[in-house]
């Protein structure tokens, strides 16, 4: 969590470690730029294209891996996100597929709002499930995970619900000076949840609660309140992830979330969270999400049959783990 | 004057069980009341019920002449006793400044925003212990780098710098090797000096009669008796300790 210098033998060796995921995103970056240049003559790194394209992929783990990454510090775990994407994406489409072709700016502001809301609904459930009701969070998401999975295809009809609106339309697919929307608004929410984290007593206390409740809870801080906010933080994330992809493909699916669940998990342990609590940091998140996306987009510039990212991405978060480990070794932390 | 805290005819039954009897003591400001007693002799229970977890069956715990019976933990801790428990409770993974201020941090505004004032909280974190006369060597590393003793020493800095009056410390060496046991005792003496009133639960005779002023023998949920250290010796207590069972 602390930055700053630290005294005794280790240092060094520990600041390395810490440093893996941007040494290893580096190293990545660096293989496929050598290969584009030997193997085709081109460039890996140097295009607009492929830099936009790497970012899109990562805002779309991030969304889902930002809130998460909150859960997972307060040592809980969020599996229905897959199905917050979905279930706002299709709530979403929705709304502007009732409103006719060409819905004007407030049909369109109104549909984000339903989409948020009924991410924020599982939020609420996964919350009052965890928090007051003290049901293991890993249970309790999984069952959201099948409620609101089968939510959203009971409201979607079991099929995708396509739409037809430019303003929707512009908003997935727009940008902002070379930057997508998609990227923009992951920023700032990637932006605003590191400030809760590290810079507010919501985030101390979402440290403190992920190594010892009872520290939290002797200190006067209302454990319940916080868990609940937590879950509702990870479903909204989860939620904006949903709206952005009925913005970038007209089209809400169900199904949204689910095949980018993985990566994201996998982003906030490969950037220094343990399933345990008590660690991780947005930033961390931050990079995990980009090593995926370079790992994903860059087998698929290579010309290697996609199938290799998700055995790559696997290697990669048996790494993060093994890393995590020899820190702990290094540091002779008692945990 | 009246004592800083007064135990009078506290009575707890479980169910058929009377594990606390008829238990009376007072503790002065500035001094070390250890309460001594075989397992099951009712101490736990004894201190649960003047920091508000039990509810007394019969009696009352008076703090500066406040009535303090029937008040919730919370209320009884900002009434200014702290009760260390034998975990501590500390969240291993923050540093001191955080630890000390756990639920109370303070912010300054950048921009209108708050931040948590990291630095500040450090600082006073490593005074407090510096009066305790434990030298923090990074007082950004998180506690769980610390000795026992030092994390001790962090639960009783939060005590202090809160300003509590008593401090109660149920078996707070019973985990810890020997020097980090000198640490806690040297710790209590610097508390004492601040005048802050201690109960001091200890199975330990060395312990008890380096900390004592006082020795409160609990046996079977009665006092067997009170003795100052140097009005008696370790066959005494034991036999205290004993004699109520036998
Ligand atoms: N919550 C409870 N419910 C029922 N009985 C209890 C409870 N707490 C304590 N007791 C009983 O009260 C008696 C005194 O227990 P207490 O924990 O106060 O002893 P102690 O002096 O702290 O012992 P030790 O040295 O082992 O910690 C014991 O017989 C115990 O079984
Ligand atoms: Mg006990």
């Amino acid at each position: 969590m602390s930055t700053t210098k630290r005294n005794g033998g280790a240092s060094f060796l520990r600041s390395l470690l810490n440093a893996w995921s941007w040494l290893f995103l580096i190293l990545i970056l660096a293989f496929f730029e050598i290969y584009a240049q030997t193997q085709t003559g081109s460039t890996f790194l140097f295009r607009v294209y492929n830099l936009q394209s790497i970012s899109v992929a990562a805002s779309q783990i991030l969304l889902l891996a930002l809130g998460l990454t909150l859960v997972i510090v307060a040592g809980h775990i969020d599996l229905s996100i897959a199905f917050s994407t979905g279930f706002a994406a299709v709530a979403m489409a929705l709304v502007v597929r009732a409103a006719g072709d060409d819905p004007g700016l407030a049909m369109v502001l109104l549909a984000l709002i339903v989409g948020l809301l009924a991410a924020g609904i599982v939020g609420v459930v996964n919350g009052w499930l965890v928090a007051h009701l003290d049901v293991p969070s890993f249970i309790g998401t999984l069952g959201t995970y099948g409620i609101a999975r089968g939510a959203a295809l009971i409201v979607a009809g079991g099929a995708t619900v396509s739409i037809r609106s430019d303003t929707v339309r512009s908003f997935g697919n727009g940008e902002i000076w070379l930057f997508p929307i998609p990227v923009v608004i992951a920023a700032v929410l990637a932006i605003g949840c590191h400030y809760l984290l590290a810079h507010t007593r919501f985030g101390a206390h979402t440290y403190a609660l992920g190594a010892n409740r009872a520290s939290v809870e002797r200190a006067g801080v209302d454990v319940k309140r916080h868990l609940m906010l937590l879950f509702i933080i990870s479903a909204l994330t989860a939620g904006i992830g949903g709206l952005i992809y009925t913005g970038r493909f007209s089209a809400g699916a169900a199904n949204a979330g689910e095949p980018i669940l993985l990566y994201a998990v996998a982003a906030v342990f490969i950037g220094g969270a343990s399933l345990t609590g008590g660690q991780g940091t947005i930033s961390g998140t931050v990079i995990g999400a980009f090593i995926i996306a370079v790992i994903q987009f860059g087998l698929v510039f290579s010309g290697l049959p996609p199938y290799w990212q998700f055995v790559a991405v696997g290697l990669v978060i048996i790494v993060a783990v093994l890393v995590d480990q020899s820190k702990h070794r290094v540091t002779g932390d008692r945990s | 004057m009246t004592a800083l805290l007064e135990v009078k005819n506290l009575k707890k039954r479980f169910g058929g069980n009377e594990a606390v009897k008829d238990v009376n003591f007072e503790v002065n400001a500035g001094e070390c009341v250890v309460l001594a007693g075989d397992n099951g002799a009712g101490k736990s229970t004894v201190i649960k019920m003047i920091s508000g977890v039990y509810t007394p069956t019969a009696g009352t715990v008076h703090l500066n002449g406040e009535l303090l019976t029937g008040k919730s933990p919370e209320a009884v801790r900002n009434a200014g006793i702290e009760t260390i428990y034998q975990d501590l409770a500390l969240a291993d993974n923050l540093d001191p400044g955080l630890n000390l201020y756990l639920g109370r941090e303070i912010s300054r505004r950048v921009m209108g925003l708050p931040f948590l004032d990291r630095k500040k909280m450090r600082e006073d974190a490593a005074r407090v212990m510096k009066s305790l006369g434990i030298t923090v060597p990074d007082p950004a590393a998180p506690v769980r780098e610390m000795s026992g003793g030092q994390r001790q020493a962090i639960a009783l800095a939060r005590a202090i710098h809160w300003q509590a009056g008593l401090v109660i410390m149920d078996e707070p060496t019973a985990a810890l090797g020997v020097p980090e046991q000198r640490e806690v005792m040297a710790l209590i003496e610097r508390m004492k000096q601040q005048g802050v009133g201690i109960i001091l639960i200890s199975h330990n005779l060395p312990d008890i009669f380096a900390a004592a002023d006082r020795i409160v023998v609990l046996a079977r949920g009665v006092v067997a008796g009170v003795r100052r250290p140097d009005e008696t010796n370790d066959e005494e207590v034991v036999r205290m300790m004993m004699g109520a069972t036998l």
